[in-house]
């Protein structure tokens, strides 16, 4: 007799739990062929609010977290994802990918998560300068994490789209709530049971699966939410512009097409950092000489 | 010690304005032209010391924002193909003309502005050169501060600048502008458009090429034309926070670039252990300078409550000696407001908070009959919930509140939709470093306060706005 297979079920991620949607809703993934590949959350505005504030807690521990040890995360979580690499290209080629491109994008996921847990401890220093002011004063810039971010994934990709905006926001020590793809979102909710899996403390990164035309306002406008990072293919985006005015979000638009190698780097990290600069006065004691 | 007025008596000693030049009547400077303002319309620059015309300005309607706009988009593509050594020496070749005219630039800047000559002298005009200088120097250095990215030029910047710094304002946008390579249309405020207008005239002999940089004059509604035009592809704000939320939601949609350096509401936070008499300077600075026309003023002042007694009774005590007058005058401290507009504004402001209930002082000393001014005020035992804790009041008003834990400070200062700039006094270093990494502003001074510098980036986080100017980092906002 042919064995009953035990079938996923698809839940968000919020707080680094897994509750179903508060609202209690579904909707079914349909593959190209129509056919229904899951059923999925239908994520509610309560959810996002919910997820903002699990980011709002979470944030300020991570961003306190050495540097050096947040690279140790985010290569935990390539190694996680290296382990179940055969989930991730499976749920892809559900998602109509073939299996060569199923597999080639699981690939570059886990390369580009190497990439961003290498620059963890390495952007700042790259990035800031000691400014040599005319007055005697110490002067130094240097980058802190912006807070919580709202990230709308690549709706194109499955897997590799959504990595390339999630790592550079969390290696620079911010927490993020992510609107995952709608059409291709199971990678999605199992690279939360990785990250649950990866050391990442629960609520640095929480994902909602549903319709963008129901929670790209929840999220734009949500006043505890510092920045965007959105797809540039989002059909919101105006909108997403104009609803983050009111407490001046950063809104980032992404058109790169991330399967390209080129399209990482430390300007994915800066775009979601603060410049802080700091002065403080250099005594001159009178009479010192310069050739101690 | 007393609190009564200890000004001292200082014999007059008026900067001359005789060497000055000035037109009856200014133009528009567009593609290396001054030109006739289509409207046919002028408005008067006029002295808020003494309430005297100085100057007649264009008023720039759409017709001749456009007019601009297509003169910097042309000449966008020659001064994209200059080499960049090139672009480079002109710009330094505008930093001599204008340290050589600095005088003259100082006194019509505190002539229009109402701000102290000493501090147009001895800050604005020098840092405004200096700016140019060190911006001249990057042209031809961009692969070194990007590594990796190979950025490029935006186009046509329109810039849009406040009263309260005009000529160094003009600097922070025009000198990284031309150094990245884009062309610029700046809009100057209407209250302090002279020294811009002066800053035309050398950029015009310093023979760059027509229509890299044209200069409209006008109000909010030439700014707002220069917001939508559809060929402009960045634009540099500095100003209120309710104008740079316009000009976001003008924007939207569109690919244009923002740096948005808006108000602020900043914290000045004093601990028991820090050296007093020099903390005291630090709040004088912080928030009586310029009038406290400052987007970074230290207005919200933070106050161990073990000390706050003593600082109180020396900062009155300080306040006294401020003198109070004639912009022109060298003893000057605190000049004039810069406008009839500004002066009701900060006057509201003194009212709500009297009202409130806080307890109110201002200096005993005699203001000139005429023109905009205003006596160094402060508010002591301010709630956190109080309007003027709350609300930038872009005047020399200063509100005090207490407190006990680190904890409890920082999370007061950090209490607020702004976050520009913050001050921290205490001989502590490991103390400086913990508040200095928590406190959620772009600019942090450590026993110190109000320093600029070119070389050091600028700008907030939050509702202050986004981007920075000045420094390295500068130069990002105006590349892709």
């Amino acid at each position: 007799m042919k064995r009953v297979e035990v079938l996923k079920t698809y839940k968000i991620y919020i707080g680094g739990k897994f509750p179903r949607t508060e609202s209690g809703r579904f909707y079914k993934v349909l593959n190209k062929a129509e056919k229904p590949i899951a059923n999925v959350c239908l994520s509610s505005r309560k959810d996002v609010r919910n997820a903002v504030q699990a980011a709002r807690k979470a944030q300020g521990s991570w961003q306190e977290r050495a540097a050096f040890n947040r690279g140790q995360v985010l290569y935990r979580i390539a190694e996680m994802l290296e382990g179940r690499r055969a989930q991730f290209v499976e749920e892809l080629m559900l998602e109509d990918y073939t299996k060569k491109e199923a597999q080639t994008e699981v690939d570059n996921s886990i390369d580009r998560i190497v990439y961003y847990a290498g620059w963890c401890d390495k952007f700042n220093q790259v990035a800031s300068s000691v400014n040599p002011v005319s007055s005697s004063h110490f002067n130094f810039s240097s980058y802190e994490p912006m807070g919580v971010i709202g990230i709308m994934a690549v709706k194109s990709s499955g897997l590799l789209g959504l990595v390339s905006m999630l790592m550079p926001v969390i290696a620079g020590g911010n927490s993020c709530v992510i609107i995952a793809s709608e059409d291709k979102p199971l990678c999605a909710v199992t690279l939360a049971e990785v990250l649950n899996s990866s050391d990442v403390p629960g609520g640095v990164v929480n994902i909602l699966t549903g319709h963008m035309d129901e929670l790209w306002s929840p999220l734009s406008s949500h006043m505890d939410v510092n920045g965007i990072s959105t797809d540039g293919r989002n059909k919101y985006i105006t909108k997403v512009q104009l609803a983050s005015v009111d407490n001046l979000k950063r809104v980032r638009v992404y058109s790169n097409d991330f399967s390209l190698m080129q399209e990482q780097g430390i300007q994915f990290i800066t775009d979601f950092q603060e410049l802080k600069t700091t002065w403080h006065p250099i005594e001159k004691i009178g009479g010192a000489s310069n050739s101690y | 010690m007393s609190t009564k007025n200890n000004a001292w008596e200082y014999a007059d000693s008026i900067e001359s304005a005789s060497h000055i030049n000035l037109r009856k009547q200014y133009g528009l400077y567009i593609d290396g032209k001054w030109v006739k303002p289509s409207s046919n319309k002028y408005f008067s620059s006029s002295n808020p010391h003494d309430e005297k015309h100085i100057a007649d300005v264009s008023e720039a309607n759409e017709d001749d924002v456009d007019r601009a706009v297509q003169a910097a988009a042309k000449a966008y593509k020659l001064w994209s193909k200059i080499s960049a050594a090139e672009r480079g020496k002109y710009i330094f070749r505008i930093a001599r003309l204008m340290q050589e005219q600095a005088r003259e630039l100082a006194v019509i800047e505190s002539l229009d502005s109402g701000k102290p000559i000493r501090e147009a002298r001895d800050i604005d005009i020098p840092l405004a050169c200096n700016h140019f200088f060190y911006y001249a120097g990057w042209a031809d250095k961009l692969e070194y501060a990007f590594p990796n990215q190979q950025k490029k030029p935006l186009g046509v910047a329109g810039q849009i600048i406040p009263w309260n710094f005009p000529l160094l304002m003009a600097a922070w946008k025009i000198a990284p502008a031309l150094a990245t390579g884009n062309t610029v249309v700046l809009k100057p405020a209407e209250t302090t458009s002279l020294t811009a207008l002066k800053l035309a005239e050398i950029i015009e002999a310093s023979g760059i090429p027509s229509g890299v940089v044209n200069i409209v004059t006008g109000f909010g509604d030439t700014g707002a034309a220069l917001v939508a035009h559809p060929k402009v592809s960045k634009i540099a704000f500095t100003g209120s926070t309710a104008v740079g939320k316009l000009i976001q939601k003008t924007i939207a949609g569109s690919n244009k670039k923002a740096t948005l350096e808006l108000g602020g509401k900043s914290a000045n936070i004093i601990f028991d252990d820090a050296p007093i008499d020099q903390a005291v300077e630090g709040i004088i600075n912080g928030i009586f300078f310029n009038q406290g026309h400052v987007c970074c003023a230290g207005s919200r002042l933070f106050v161990q409550e073990n000390i706050a007694e003593k600082v109180i009774r020396k900062l009155k005590h300080r306040m006294q000696s401020l003198q109070v007058g004639n912009p022109l005058d060298k003893n000057t401290d605190i000049g004039a407001i810069n406008s009839k507009e500004q002066l009701k504004i900060i006057q509201r402001y003194i009212d709500i908070g009297i009202k409130e209930g806080s307890e109110f002082f201002q200096t005993d000393c005699a203001l000139p009959v005429q023109g905009y001014y205003c006596r160094p005020t402060l508010f002591v035992n301010v709630a956190q919930s109080s309007i003027l804790a709350q609300e930038e009041i872009f005047g020399p008003v200063l509100t005090i509140q207490t407190f006990r834990t680190v904890d409890e400070v920082i999370q007061k200062a950090n209490n607020s939709p702004y976050g520009l700039a913050a001050g921290v006094w205490t001989d502590k270093g490991s103390k400086i470093f913990n508040l200095t990494s928590k406190l959620k502003a772009g600019v942090v001074w450590a026993n110190t306060y109000n320093k600029f510098d070119p070389s050091s980036p600028f700008g907030g986080y939050k509702e202050s706005g986004f981007g920075r100017e000045g420094g390295l980092h500068g130069l990002g906002a105006y590349l892709k």
